[in-house]
C-alpha cells in the first residue's frame, strides 16, 4: 500500500510527443481510472508507471520513492494485462506462485498464500489446471489472483475486462471494486469504457491526445466537464454541444432565446446540454425539434432530431412515451444544468 | 478427425502415386537391396555370392572398429546438435533485442546455410590447416599445439565445429520464429513478477520454445548422423586413425573403398534400425513433456 505521484510525466518517441505532461498525486488506497479513446496514451502512461516504458521527463514516485530508473521488479507493483498474460505452461497454482517464489517465499507459507487468494476468487477447484483449460472469466480471475497474491504497493490494470462478454464484465467490475476496497491497495485502471470508468473510480483521469484533460471525481466530471472533449466523452448518449450566443436574458440558440445561465452578452459560446437534462413539451413551447429517429432501449428512448435553424440534438425520453419519427415537438432545457464552453479553446466558461 | 472425400475412387491413389513412386525407387528398393546384401558374402571379383545368414551382423557387432565408429558417432552427433542449437538460440535471443538492423543481421546469419556441405568442410579445412591455415596461426600463438592431422581430439573438434557452424543458420531461423511467437506481455508479466533476465529466459522463454527445440533436436540429430558425410570426407577423411570415422563414413569406406559389400550392407541396416529407434524414442518420450500452445 502506497501513494503514487506523477509529476509532469512526458513521453516522446523521437520528436513525436505522445504524453504531454501528466501530473497527479494519488492517495494511499485510492482507485484511479484513466479513461480515453484508443490512442490517447492511457496505456502508455500505465506502462510508464509499471516501468515497461521509459519516461522522457518528469518523475514517478511510488510510496514516496522516485522509481524513474528502477526496473519493473523493483517497483513493488502488480499488473493485470488485457490478454491476461498467464504463463501457458504453468498450472494456475504455479502462475500465482511465480512471483512469490521469486520473492523467496517457499513451502507452507507459499501454499497458504496462494490458496487464500484462490479461495477469495473462487479458483480453488482449478489450481491444478493449465490456463488453456479455463474459460475467459476464470483466466481473468487468475490474472487478478496473480496480482493480488503478492500484496504489492499498487495495482496496475490495463483494460482487464475488455476481453470478457458484457454480462461477465458487469460482474467482474463489481468484484474488482470490492476486492480493491477490501485489500485497500492503490489502483490505476486503464479503460476506454466510460461506464467502467464512472462506476469504479474514486477519481478519473480523462485523457485525449496525450493530455490529461480533466482529473476529478466521476460525479464532478459529469457535472462540470472541463472541456468539450470531456463533455462529449463522459455520459451516454453524448452531451449535445451547439453554437449559441450570449444575450441579456440568457442565450440565443439559432433564433430561439433560452433563459439558461448568463454568458457575456453578444459573446459566441458553445452550449452543452445533456440529453437527460431535456424534457419534451408540446410543439410551440421551448426549442422546436423535428424528430428524425428514435432508439428505444426499454426504460428509456433516445430521440434524435434536428432543431430549427440547423443542428442535431438528442433527447432522452421515457420508453413508454417514445416519440415517432417525423413528430414535431418542443424541448425545454432544465435550468441550471447547461454548460458553456469557449468555441476557440473548448475550455469550460465559468 | 476430418475425412476427406474424393469424387472418384482412383483419384486419391493417383494423387499419392508420385510420392509413393519416389519412396519406392529411392528408399524401399535400396533398403531391400541392402537387407538382401547384408546376408550375403561376395568374392573379390563379384563372380559368386553366397548366403551367410547373420554372419555379417555378428562380424560387424564384434568388430572393434565398428564399436569405435559407434562411439565417435555418439560424441560427434551429441556435440554437433548441442553446439549448433545452443549457439543458434543465443544468437536468436540476441537478435530479438535489436531494434535497428534486425533484418540485416538475420539475413547475414542465414547465408551459411546456402553453403554446400563439402564446401563448408573445405573452408574450415583451409582456415585450420596446420601449415597455412589463417586461424591455425593464432591458435598456435596462444600456446595450442594445433595439429588436427595427427591429434584425434583436435580433428574431432574441427569437424564438430564445421558441422555445427553450417547448421546454426537453420536453427537460428526456427528459434527466431519461435521467439516471435511468444507474446511480449508474458515476459513483461514475468518482469513485473520480479524475474530478472536470466530467470525470465529459463522459466518462460525456454519452456515455451520447447516445441521448436524438440523439432530441431530431431532434425539436428538426423543431420549430424547423415548429412555431415561431406564435411568429414573433406576435412579428415575419417582420420587420423579412425578418430573421426562415424558410422555413415564407415559404411561408405567399407562398401565403396574396401568393397566389403556384405559388411557394409549389414552396417547400413543396423544404422537404419538405430535411426528408427532414435526417432521413435524422441517422439514417444520427449514429445510428451513438450508443451504445445
Amino acid at each position: 500500500m502506497a501513494t503514487v505521484a506523477l509529476r509532469d510525466v512526458r513521453k516522446s518517441y523521437g520528436t513525436n510527443a505522445v504524453i504531454h505532461g501528466v501530473s497527479i498525486e494519488i492517495a494511499d488506497g485510492e482507485f484511479i481510472v484513466i479513461v480515453g479513446p484508443s490512442g490517447c496514451g492511457k496505456s502508455t502512461l500505465l506502462r510508464m508507471v509499471a516501468g515497461l516504458e521509459p519516461i522522457t521527463s518528469g518523475t514517478i514516485e511510488i510510496g514516496g520513492r522516485v522509481v524513474n530508473d528502477l526496473e519493473p521488479r523493483a517497483r513493488d507493483i502488480a499488473m493485470v494485462f488485457q490478454n491476461y498474460a498467464l504463463y501457458p505452461h504453468m498450472s494456475v497454482f504455479d502462475n500465482m506462485a511465480y512471483g512469490l517464489r521469486i520473492g523467496g517465499i517457499r513451502g507452507a507459507e507459499l501454499r497458504a498464500r496462494v490458496e487464500q487468494t484462490a479461495a477469495m476468487l473462487e479458483l480453488t477447484p482449478y489450481l491444478d489446471r493449465k490456463p488453456r483449460q479455463l474459460s475467459g472469466g476464470q483466466r481473468q480471475r487468475v490474472a487478478m489472483g496473480r496480482a493480488l497474491v503478492r500484496g504489492p504497493a499498487a495495482f496496475l490494470l490495463d483494460e482487464p475486462l475488455s476481453n470478457l462478454d458484457a454480462k461477465l464484465r458487469v460482474g467482474m467490475r463489481l468484484r474488482i471494486k470490492d476486492l480493491q476496497r477490501s485489500v485497500g491497495t492503490t489502483a490505476l485502471y486503464v479503460t476506454h469504457d466510460q461506464v467502467e470508468a464512472m462506476t469504479l473510480a474514486d477519481r478519473l483521469i480523462v485523457m485525449n491526445g496525450g493530455v490529461a484533460e480533466q482529473i476529478d471525481t466521476p460525479m464532478r466530471i459529469y457535472l462540470e466537464p472541463a472541456t468539450t472533449f470531456v463533455a462529449g466523452f463522459i455520459g451516454s448518449p453524448a452531451m449535445n454541444i451547439l453554437p449559441a450566443q450570449g444575450t441579456e436574458q440568457g442565450v440565443l440558440l439559432g433564433a430561439v432565446p433560452l433563459a439558461l445561465g448568463r454568458p457575456a452578452p453578444g459573446r459566441d459560446v458553445l452550449l452543452g446540454i445533456r440529453p437527460e437534462d431535456l424534457t419534451v413539451a408540446p410543439e410551440g413551447e421551448g426549442l422546436p425539434l423535428t424528430i428524425r429517429a428514435v432508439e428505444l432501449l426499454g426504460a428509456d428512448a433516445y430521440a434524435h432530431g434536428e432543431i430549427a435553424g440547423g443542428g442535431e440534438m438528442v433527447v432522452r425520453v421515457p420508453g413508454k412515451k417514445a416519440l415517432s419519427p417525423g413528430a414535431r415537438v418542443g424541448v425545454l432545457p432544465a435550468p441550471g444544468l447547461a454548460h458553456f464552453f469557449d468555441p476557440a479553446t473548448g475550455r469550460r466558461l465559468p | 478427425m476430418n475425412r476427406a472425400t474424393f469424387p472418384h475412387r482412383l483419384l486419391p491413389y493417383l494423387l499419392v502415386a508420385p510420392q509413393l513412386a519416389i519412396s519406392l525407387v529411392f528408399f524401399y528398393w535400396p533398403a531391400a537391396q541392402a537387407l538382401r546384401q547384408s546376408t550375403q558374402r561376395e568374392d573379390p571379383f563379384g563372380l559368386a555370392t553366397q548366403f551367410v545368414g547373420l554372419a555379417n551382423f555378428r562380424a560387424v557387432l564384434s568388430d572393434p572398429a565398428w564399436l569405435n565408429a559407434l562411439r565417435v558417432t555418439v560424441v560427434f552427433s551429441a556435440w554437433t546438435a548441442f553446439l549448433s542449437m545452443a549457439i543458434a538460440l543465443l544468437l536468436a535471443t540476441q537478435a530479438e533485442k535489436l531494434i535497428r538492423g534486425k533484418d540485416v543481421y538475420r539475413t547475414l546469419l542465414i547465408w551459411p546455410y546456402a553453403v554446400a556441405t563439402a564446401i563448408a568442410g573445405m573452408l574450415w579445412l583451409f582456415l585450420f590447416n596446420p601449415s597455412f591455415g589463417t586461424l591455425a596461426w593464432p591458435l598456435r600463438q596462444i600456446g595450442i599445439r594445433w595439429d588436427p592431422l595427427l591429434n584425434g581430439t583436435q580433428a574431432m573438434g574441427l569437424v564438430i565445429a564445421a558441422a555445427a557452424w553450417k547448421q546454426i543458420s537453420y536453427n537460428f531461423l526456427f528459434f527466431v520464429a519461435g521467439l516471435q511467437a511468444i507474446p511480449k506481455s508474458l515476459l513483461e508479466a514475468a518482469a513485473i513478477d520480479g524475474a530478472g533476465g536470466a530467470r525470465r529466459f529459463w522459466t518462460i522463454t525456454f519452456p515455451l520454445l520447447a516445441p521448436t527445440t524438440f523439432f530441431l533436436l530431431v532434425v539436428n540429430t538426423v543431420y549430424a548422423l547423415f548429412d555431415t558425410f561431406g564435411i568429414i570426407h573433406a576435412v579428415t577423411g575419417g582420420g587420423p586413425g579412425r578418430a573421426t570415422e562415424t558410422l555413415v563414413y564407415k559404411v561408405y569406406n567399407d562398401g565403396f573403398v574396401n568393397l566389403q559389400l556384405g559388411s557394409s550392407a549389414a552396417q547400413s541396416v543396423i544404422l537404419m534400425a538405430i535411426v528408427i529407434a532414435l526417432t521413435a524414442i524422441q517422439f514417444r518420450y520427449i514429445e510428451r513433456r513438450v508443451h504445445y500452445g
